[in-house]
């Protein structure tokens, strides 16, 4: 068994809230006295039936406003996947909310109204999730009940979708036609739709290959905390603990401390308080080095074969995120895993029109969801790969000094 | 070879990833512990994350004077295995202290009286950081609690102010006087806490498993006899046997009727169970569709 991350994006009312529902519902994962919950709920708005979308609904301050607007996360599981949902919704603030939901994320399920067919948002969606570089998406054609099952309507979408999306090179898109709120094409095929062959949304996600989303040749380990007992039985204890993020470490591999440069072999592994020979992608551990030299939380170790940039000056993608706009000029702390610098932002390349994908040369203010390229420049060297080949180490934030607000997501290039 | 991690390795590494960064970006973290399953976790965790050396931290306990005679024992030879620092702050201390009502009532909890205490703690220890057991599946405001949760001085959480929490990078910053919760088992689900505890073949208090016990029955729900509790002359008394799915205050925690001795059988009956943890075993919540975010907002964990 193992987890798949999915995050689910859509306009307003094209169901995503329903979807969820049914998952839930459908897995057996909501309980009899949450579904009373539901129930007792004033807003009821389908009489009579369960209204599903209900079961995702969140803080009071949102019901209040009647909207949703912050990163929800869902857990359901079936024999063969736990699931993480990272419903994130929103109407202003969506970027926001679907790049941090995206940022952990196997799949995304993008929704689209049969009725409405591709539209804007559906762009804008495409362009986060493929921006964030999620491996998988499934385009989930719902509403299928209000056009009749209509497999012209299915096929039109999908023509318009492959067209419109063509630039992004998205690596897997499922094409599904569904209704979340009768249960089409969720966990058995759907008899309206004998047209439709494939996999329902559920076997789907159960069975989607994701092994291949972990890279496990560029070794990575930043350090997170040095394990020094100092005890008179471990006086000689030195660890370096932290989690790999990809690739792998044997016993004897000549590795490379970053950014200082220093160089030396790995001692011993430890994974769990039990020494093993290797370790690889994923695993917490710690691990020894022959050589006493200087390592402290933020280095980055690697194998000494294949080594990531090492520079202060860094040309990357971001999202702004915060309600205060971006001053040029201005210094922001820039985190990327467990190491901390500071930072500025120099020049802003380009902004990007989320619905369009086009690129904007004029030099108009950064503001709150707006995605740009920019350059920044760090006080100190840090190590780091282009997103596009390594998510975890190509990723950055930057912190505003004042506010300590996480203000942008990064994406080195 | 077979590189893929099993999903409960996979969430050990991330909660372990978690515990590092409060390690690592904190000066004065301290563990939340109940001495309930989730923060027994939580050490077992802390344990996979630190050894061979000390926790970076001591484990707090804020003992409401309602615990389960049961549940503190076991928090104390647990301790003394462990060898680290314990602090216990004593509930019934503050409302001495700070002339506090007590609660009234049938099932009187001091549950709201602890956030008095945890604050107060914070300010003698000047922690900026503390590990809680809390699950995101847990209940609606946690689903949507960061890993990293800031609190301001009065230990408040503003749903509207959080901060994004994007990959795995753990934004720490702080002003003087705030401080974080973090959440190293967000991601599990209860099932995924008892097959941990299965796995790691892990000792729990006794009370999490089937026991005969004196119990009052109230509104469908089974609350066991306690001096923390007003009898009543209609109280319906029962003896059965009964198992606890969450450990907290005698005066608020319902036990659930069980014949579960072992590990294994508790599995089974949370696979086949169909209804909530928190609404199945927690007298507190049922007050108000948000009791829980209220509590949260005014500093409670
Ligand atoms: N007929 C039909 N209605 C749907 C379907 N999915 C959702 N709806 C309805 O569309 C409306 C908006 O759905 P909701 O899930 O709240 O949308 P959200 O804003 O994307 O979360 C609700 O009235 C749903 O009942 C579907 O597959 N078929």
């Amino acid at each position: 068994m193992d987890i798949l991350r999915f995050i689910t994006a859509g306009s307003v009312d094209d169901g995503k809230s329903t979807l969820i529902g049914r998952l839930l519902y459908d897995s057996k994962s909501i309980m009899v006295d949450q579904i009373d919950a539901i129930k007792s709920h004033g807003k009821n708005k389908l009489n009579g039936t369960l209204d599903l979308s209900l079961i995702t609904d969140g803080l009071r301050a949102e019901r209040e406003q009647g909207i949703t607007i912050d990163v929800a996360y869902k857990y359901f599981s079936t024999p063969k996947r736990k699931f993480i949902i990272a419903d994130a919704p929103g109407h202003i603030q969506y970027t926001r909310n679907m790049v941090t939901g995206a940022s952990n994320a196997n799949l995304a399920i993008i929704l689209i109204d049969a009725r409405n067919g591709v539209e804007e948002q559906t762009m804008r969606h495409t362009l986060i999730a493929s921006l964030i570089g999620i491996p998988h998406i499934v385009v989930a054609i719902n509403k299928m009940d209000l056009v009749g099952y209509s497999q012209d309507v299915f096929n039109n979408i999908v023509i318009d979708y492959t067209a419109a999306t063509k630039s992004l090179n998205l690596k897997e898109v499922k094409y599904i036609p569904l209704s979340a709120l009768l249960g089409d094409n969720i966990v058995d095929r759907s008899t309206n739709m004998p047209w439709y062959e494939s996999d329902p949304l559920l076997h789907y996600l159960e069975t989607v290959k994701i092994q291949n989303d972990i890279n496990y040749t560029d070794a990575r380990m930043p350090v997170q905390y040095v394990i020094r007992p100092q005890t008179e039985k471990l006086h000689d204890y030195r660890g370096y603990a932290g989690k790999i993020m990809s690739g792998g470490y044997k016993r004897g591999d000549a590795v490379t401390v970053l950014p200082s440069g220093l160089e030396s072999k790995i001692k011993a592994i430890e994974s769990g308080g039990v020494e093993v020979a290797e370790a690889y992608a994923l695993q917490s551990v710690v691990l020894h080095l022959e050589d006493d030299i200087d390592v402290s939380r933020g280095d980055v170790i690697v194998k000494s074969e294949n080594k990531p940039i090492v520079s202060q000056d860094l040309e990357v993608m971001m999202c702004w995120m915060d309600t205060k706009p971006l001053l040029p000029g201005n210094k922001y702390f820039l985190q990327s895993n467990s190491k901390v610098v500071r930072s500025m932002v120099k020049e802003i390349e380009y902004k990007l029109n989320v619905n369009t994908l086009e690129k904007q040369f004029a030099s108009e203010e950064i503001r709150l969801n707006d995605v740009f390229k920019a350059t920044i420049k760090t006080s100190s060297p840090i190590a780091f790969d282009s997103y596009k080949k390594l998510r975890s180490s190509g990723s950055a934030i930057l912190i505003d000094e004042t506010s300590n607000v996480t203000v942008a997501a990064c994406m080195i290039q | 070879m077979n590189y893929q991690l099993d999903y409960l390795d996979q969430l050990e590494s991330e909660a372990i990833y978690i515990m590092r960064e409060v390690a690592g970006q904190f000066e004065r973290p301290a563990l939340l512990f109940s001495g309930g399953k989730d923060s027994i976790t939580l050490v077992r965790l802390a344990e996979k994350a630190f050894r061979p050396g000390k926790f970076p931290f001591p484990l707090v306990h804020i003992d409401t004077g309602h615990n389960f005679q049961e549940a503190l024992d076991f928090r104390d030879s647990l301790v003394k295995k462990l060898d680290e620092k314990l602090v216990v702050r004593h509930v019934a201390d503050t409302i001495k202290e700070k002339k506090l009502t007590e609660p009234v009532g049938k099932f009187a909890s001091r549950n709201a009286l602890q956030t008095y205490t945890l604050l107060d703690v914070i300010e003698e220890f000047k922690f900026d950081a503390l590990i809680g057991g809390a699950r995101r599946d847990e209940e609606k405001a946690r689903a949507k609690e960061r890993i990293f949760s800031v609190r301001d001085e009065f230990g408040q959480w503003d749903p509207k102010r959080q901060r994004p929490e994007l990959w795995n990078i753990y934004n720490g910053k702080i002003q003087k006087g705030e401080n974080v919760r973090a959440f190293p088992i967000s991601n599990w689900t209860e099932l995924d806490v008892w097959n941990y505890i299965r796995r790691e073949k892990m000792e729990l208090p006794s009370i999490y498993f089937a026991h005969e016990r004196e119990c009052i029955e109230y509104q469908g729900q089974l609350i066991a006899t306690s001096p923390f509790i007003k009898r009543e002359a209609g109280d319906k008394i029962l003896k059965k046997k009964v198992r606890y799915r969450t450990v907290g205050d005698m005066t608020c925690t319902a036990a659930v009727e069980s014949e579960a001795t072992a590990i294994d059988d508790i599995v089974n009956e949370i696979i086949a169970t169909n209804i909530s943890e928190r609404g199945e075993t927690r007298i507190d919540d049922k007050v108000s569709e948000a009791a829980m975010e209220d509590r949260k907002k005014n500093g409670y964990f």
